[in-house]
């Protein structure tokens, strides 16, 4: 990769380009990762309201699925989970 | 203000998103919450000024930006004065040229509202400028490594604050940032909490929908600076409220509500034991701190239920 000098940066090095932290993966960050059981499910969506990345996929019908590139892997969603539908399995 | 549409469940709440995943703040932060849910609750266009700070400069590490929205950044202390001058400008463009003016949404952590940013808050609620100000308190300076602030909580360990045998912890009283907002006579303020979701949103509709500056007080669970497990941040932000450390109230017009009522509170070691830095508290060494601290928070409990007119 080539780095840009100070000459290639756009004025006051503002970034054109909205929400482009989505090409850093923070999933590598985790060591243990969440796991939902769609059967357990409620669709009550706590842990898509309180995912901080967001993380947590809202589907139709309320569906949730966990998107691993950014999870960092918190537990919130398990934790806050109201049927433990949700696990942390080690990646280790 | 009935023609709001407050919501009544999680479901509610907009499925779209203005906040980009891929940021830097730590696993397990509760500032990255009340962003998704602000950018969900103001209607139509708007503009983020951020003071510095843990969302700042995780966000927006060059050459990546988190925010689908426009966003600006000019120093610590300024962000409120930044929004006024932003909300300045749109309103001599909305009277020369009939542009429709955004709303401005302001985040500051506890240093960047109750300490540095203070002199520019009030300055910008007493002009009245229409901005909504939210302060994520996570109690220190947690992006430059856990410094004391004013609204890190009595008995709390920081870095500056350190718990041995000279103290035991901080030993003042946190900043009631609520009281010095109503006291400049803003029509709106509120305190507001993570794990309480339907009840934060609604806040933000009803702060959005406020011509003038607004103040929204939200605890943000913190578990590098308060040395607490990751996943059990919202569960720590309920035990705030449970055991009445942590109120959730407003001010609306005039009128004084408790939002969340605490009949019956929880034991406060229930909230200290989950955090690092209240560790100290339960040696018995510390015990009068603990009931000095017990002592604080019926005062405070007490004094709402006046203003709420609960009690006389």
């Amino acid at each position: 990769m080539k780095y840009k000098t100070w000459k290639d940066l756009p004025i006051g090095a503002v970034i054109p380009e909205p929400g482009s932290s989505v090409e850093y993966k923070t999933g590598t960050w985790r060591t243990f990762k969440p796991v939902i059981d769609q059967d357990k499910c409620i669709r009550c969506l706590l842990c898509w309201v309180s995912c901080p990345e967001p993380s947590i996929r809202r589907h139709e019908e309320n569906r949730v699925s966990v998107d691993y590139d950014f999870c960092k892997g918190c537990g919130i969603c398990a934790n806050i989970c109201p049927v433990k539908a949700i696990e942390m399995v080690s990646e280790l | 203000m009935s023609n709001l549409n407050l919501i009544k469940t999680v479901k509610d709440i907009p499925p779209e998103e203005y906040l980009a995943p891929g940021h830097r703040l730590c696993a397990g932060c509760g500032a990255p919450i009340v962003v998704r849910l602000a950018l969900k609750a103001v209607p139509g266009p708007k503009i983020v000024v951020s003071a510095t700070g843990c969302l700042e400069v995780a966000t927006t590490i060059f050459p990546y930006t988190s925010w689908k929205v426009p966003w600006v950044h000019s120093a610590f202390e300024n962000a409120a004065a930044t929004a006024s001058g932003i909300e300045a400008a749109f309103r001599a463009l909305e009277k020369k040229k009939g542009a429709k003016k955004p709303k401005i949404i302001v985040f500051g952590g506890d240093g960047g509202t109750f300490d540095i940013g203070l002199q520019a808050l009030s300055g910008a609620l007493e002009r009245g400028h229409d901005l909504l100000y939210i302060c994520y308190d996570n109690e220190a300076y947690m992006n430059t490594g856990i410094q004391r602030s004013s609204a890190t909580p009595k008995g709390a360990a920081t870095t500056t604050s350190p718990a041995g045998r000279v103290i035991p912890g901080k030993l003042e009283r946190k900043k009631d940032l609520i009281g010095i907002a109503v006291a400049h006579g803003v029509e709106y303020a509120a305190t507001a909490n993570p794990a309480y979701p339907v009840d934060l949103y609604n806040k933000l509709l009803k702060a959005a929908a406020v011509k003038g500056p607004t103040v929204i007080h939200y605890y943000t669970p913190c578990p590098t600076g308060w040395r607490s497990d990751p996943s059990r941040g919202i569960e720590i932000a309920r035990l705030a409220v449970q055991t009445r450390i942590w109120p959730v109230y407003e001010y609306d017009h005039g009128t004084w509500r408790i939002n969340i009522m605490v009949k019956k509170p929880k034991p406060v070691e229930e909230y200290f034991k989950l955090q690092g830095r209240f560790r100290h508290l339960l040696q018995p060494e510390n015990k009068w701190l603990l009931e000095e601290i017990k002592k604080d928070v019926e005062e405070n409990w007490n004094r709402l239920l006046k203003l709420a007119g609960l009690k006389t």
